[in-house]
């Protein structure tokens, strides 16, 4: 993606004018201008003017990864609340194995967390799935919420940061795209320390070389860098 | 103005300058956003939480999200001690704020949620409607809520046959002559309608059109102080 302008703008700001620009997420078109709709970062590429939000609520995206707890149980399949707008709807054929229709509670229970997969986003709810590697229901290990808007920092440039620390602590971590973040490590020591590594990242997700802060945070901490028992599974953290 | 027995204003402004204001935004880790907004003595609180599944159901609107502000002043707010909980008066200004931002928020995309706007006045000297319309606006950015355009309001008045713009306690309470007149009145940034125009007291029709052209004007600059304050909201504070 090529970034020609990145500047903030606010609700009502002018982006560009010029009939040849398209509004896309977060914009509208006003006559000859291109204005903004959302508080965020605008974006034009290839004339092509989006705005990316900065703070606020998860909007999800198809293709997010997102943890979520089961709030509901229906005929045919699972509420799952994420922390979004509305519910998520995680249907029996998307999960990876036959589940007969009056056993829902076994597979799924209310309360209990899942990683799952955004497969649809429409106006009257979203579509998710688990049926990848990678996704299902979580066992064990901790559960706790950050700034959704600091996701691609814990994440980093193509999972360099979560590698980090995972490879620090030799927990092993997920992060859904809603924010929500669950270790699991050996005990409940490592996990603890795992979460104050994350916190940090999210705390200081402005300052530049952070991958560098980060590594000295690790090392105050008393870890040499790399643990034993690596989990080289689970990466989900491709996309954005 | 000839012969107006409000001659002078007892804080040494002009009769067409705005208090003294000061804005921040993201004042509430938790939220989903927050900003306060300050004129002279009257300070300004607001929180957004949501988008968020409304309950009970039957308020819920399957065509969009629906917009709900509660106003309410702190015991502490004034000199003499206000009963906290909602009063004859908070319920109209929550409900006059509400349909003020109504006109410029566009919740068609979270059908059956609802959009919370709580608020709270922790200092009170006069104008703390369009203080809270202020904060309110600057508030529904932050969180990431689709708007069409910002919000300024201001209180524009009358003491005796004097124009005057950002009304304060003293000049509302003005009783020589004519007595004193009250307009609040909101203008949205970038179409420029007036989104709330209430009007408590006397005043001619060309008067009237007078003050919401001092207004306008002092709209324009209030605009620029909640623009900086969301502009600068990432520049080094955002976790506080």
């Amino acid at each position: 993606m090529d970034n020609e302008e990145r500047q903030i703008v606010v609700p009502g700001e002018t982006i560009v004018s010029g009939n040849e620009y398209l509004p896309g997420d977060g914009a509208y078109r006003d006559g000859n201008e291109v204005v903004s709709k959302r508080f965020g970062v605008s974006n034009i590429s290839d004339k092509h003017v989006r705005v990316i939000p900065v703070s606020g609520t998860y909007y999800p995206r198809r293709g997010n990864t997102i943890i979520g707890t089961v709030v509901d149980i229906t005929h045919n399949g699972w509420l799952i609340d994420f922390g979004g707008a509305q519910n998520a709807f995680l249907g029996v054929s998307e999960v990876p194995r036959y589940i007969n229709k009056n056993e829902l509670r076994e597979f799924l229970d209310f309360g209990e967390s899942v990683v799952v997969k955004v497969w649809d986003v429409k106006g009257r709810g979203i579509d998710v799935s688990m049926k990848m590697r990678g996704f299902g229901k979580l066992e064990g290990g901790m559960l706790f919420s950050v700034n959704p808007n600091k996701v691609p920092r814990i994440i980093g440039k193509e999972g360099s940061m979560v590698k980090l620390i995972r490879d620090a602590t030799g927990c092993e971590i997920t992060v859904g795209q809603n924010g929500k973040v669950w270790i699991s490590g050996s005990d409940v020591q490592k996990e603890i320390l795992t979460r104050e590594i994350i916190e940090f990242v999210v705390n200081n997700a402005t300052i530049n070389g952070l991958t560098e802060k980060v590594e000295e945070f690790i090392k105050s901490k008393g870890l040499k860098g790399s643990d034993v028992e690596i989990v080289a599974e689970n990466t989900d953290g491709g996309e954005e | 103005m000839v012969n107006s027995l409000y001659t002078k204003r007892s804080d040494g402004r002009k009769m067409d300058e705005v208090r003294p204001m000061k804005a921040k935004v993201g004042i509430v880790p938790s939220a989903d956003g927050s900003a306060s907004f300050e004129t002279g003595g009257t300070k300004a609180i607001a929180v957004v939480r949501g988008p968020r599944t409304l309950h009970p159901q039957h308020m819920q609107n399957p065509q969009k999200g629906i917009l709900r502000v509660s106003y309410g002043m702190m015991p502490f707010s004034v000199w003499d001690r206000i009963r906290p909980g909602p009063s004859r008066r908070s319920e109209e200004i929550s409900k006059v704020v509400e349909w003020a931002l109504s006109s410029v928020v566009d919740l068609s995309e979270f059908p059956n949620t609802v959009v919370d706007v709580f608020i709270q006045i922790p200092q009170a000297d006069a104008g703390t409607r369009v203080a809270g319309l202020n904060a309110a606006s600057m508030a529904l950015a932050h969180a990431g809520i689709p708007m069409k355009e910002m919000v300024s309001a201001i209180a524009v008045g009358k003491a005796d046959k004097t124009l005057i713009v950002d009304v304060n306690k003293e000049e509302e309470d003005f009783s020589e002559g004519e007595g004193a007149t009250d307009i609040p009145m909101a203008l949205t940034s970038r179409t420029k309608n007036i989104a709330l125009l209430q009007l408590d007291g006397k005043i001619s029709p060309n008067e009237l059109r007078e003050a919401i052209n001092m207004g306008k004007k002092a709209c324009g600059d209030i605009l620029k102080v909640q623009m900086d304050a969301l502009k600068n909201v990432n520049g080094g504070s955002d976790n506080e």
